[in-house]
């Protein structure tokens, strides 16, 4: 494929929404409340509609007849190269909200890069994405410092899930080929510049919810090389069913 | 306000302007600004239309509302969607505000009041009902992408609010 390392590229960020919005949109009809269920199926929307756009560029990019459809639901799951912290479960209120927070701190950032590049339509995509995920941080850094300055059992919780979660972050700054590719190229963000401002915005988040900032040293990663936690392949299920159990429906 | 550079060919406008929102009937597509472009090239209409949000499920249904008025005006055409320039809700025309009010929902504040209103709490957004500004925020979130919750705490009703995008 010609463009190989740009067709890659765009599916390194898309996968991560697809199936962080996946996940989100699993709270469907069970968040804590009408209201955050209807924030969380949102937030759900909002990052699919993202996925789409990306998914559409991919495509034309691949230019072998495959659609976004194709390209979002008939991959095989080491072919999916989503950030480990994303398909993480909906353990309990507390891991969604933690598994969001630390996501739209690093989207927030890596958008607002994005937004530069020198590929027109990445940078339309960014732009458009960057008002939408505003609204995402504002909603899970609220509910961050609800928990952690909440009661003692929510800011056990929050916690708990916050330090299970970190060992997840640092991957958001490794580098694959096709990113480094990219960057030359002006096209790509280089993520490792956005490490030290991520960790300063969440430990501020932090700080003011009255929760401790994990001092682990011990990061998983592997999801970008398509090694993903057990948890990805029982999502990739029920996100696939319907294309896997009847080929080419359409609604 | 600021509708940047559109191109309506003046014979499309009052086709176009059947058109709505299929989530906020009131609101024509033109008064909602999301046509960026309709030109007649060799007997086919070119529209562009640029989505609200990016996950909106009503664009889908928007493009293919605008092919049937057009055909039924005689057009044929074609649809595009288009990203940039992002969308705005400074590109609601002053009667899709209106309208927006007749309808029940409350129109966009400039964004410095609208990051008042959604991060601080401050009361500022008037209610369509009873157009008190005694309200609070109940969601950042509502029944569609582009809306917040709201009550008005008067007439203690209910309202939808549509967030400021810029």
């Amino acid at each position: 494929m010609k463009n190989e390392n740009l067709y890659k590229y765009i599916l390194g960020i898309a996968d991560n929404s697809l199936i962080l919005g996946q996940r989100m949109g699993e709270l469907c009809g069970h968040g804590p409340s009408l209201e955050t269920d209807i924030a969380c199926t949102n937030i759900s929307l909002d990052l699919f509609g993202q996925v789409r756009s990306f998914y559409q560029y991919a495509a034309k990019i691949a230019g072998d007849g495959k659609t976004e459809d194709d390209i979002a639901m008939l991959r095989k799951e080491r072919e999916y190269v989503n950030v480990l912290l994303v398909e993480q479960p909906n353990t309990n209120f507390a891991y969604s909200i933690g598994r969001q927070f630390l996501f739209d701190v690093y989207h927030l950032l890596f958008l607002k890069e994005l937004e530069k590049s020198k590929d027109l339509t990445l940078s339309a995509i960014a732009t458009k994405s960057i008002k939408e995920v505003s609204y995402h941080q504002r909603f899970s850094s609220d509910w961050i410092k609800r928990l952690g300055d909440g009661t003692n059992e929510s800011h056990q919780k929050i916690q708990s899930a916050i330090d299970d979660l970190w060992t997840y972050t640092d991957e958001l700054f490794h580098q694959t080929g096709a990113d480094k590719a990219m960057v030359k190229e002006g096209i790509g963000v280089n993520v490792t510049t956005l490490k030290d401002k991520y960790y300063h915005l969440v430990k501020n988040v932090l700080v003011e919810s009255t929760l401790k900032t994990p001092e682990s040293k011990y990061f998983q990663k592997g999801g970008k090389q398509g090694i993903h936690t057990e948890h990805l392949g029982y999502l990739l299920a029920e996100l696939q069913y319907m294309q896997r159990a009847y080929p080419n429906m359409e609604w | 306000m600021t509708t940047t550079e559109k191109h309506i060919d003046p014979k499309l406008v009052a086709i176009l302007e059947q058109v709505s929102d299929p989530e906020i009937p009131v609101l024509s597509i033109m008064d909602m600004g999301v046509v960026r472009s309709a030109v007649i090239e060799n007997d086919v209409v070119k529209v562009q239309i640029t989505p609200t949000y990016s996950g909106c499920p009503a664009m889908d249904v928007i493009g293919d509302d605008i092919k049937k008025a057009l055909k039924e005006a005689g057009y044929n055409s074609e649809v595009e969607l288009i990203l940039a320039p992002a969308w705005t809700t400074d590109w609601i025309t002053l009667r899709g505000r209106k309208a927006l009010e007749d309808y029940g929902i409350a129109a966009p504040l400039d964004s410095e009041a609208d990051k008042s209103v959604l991060l601080e709490g401050k009361r500022l957004v008037k209610c369509p009902q009873c157009g008190s500004t005694n309200t609070k925020l109940v969601s950042q979130f509502g029944s569609t992408a582009c809306k917040a919750q709201f009550k008005c705490d008067d007439c203690q009703e209910p309202f939808d609010y549509f967030k400021c995008l810029k």
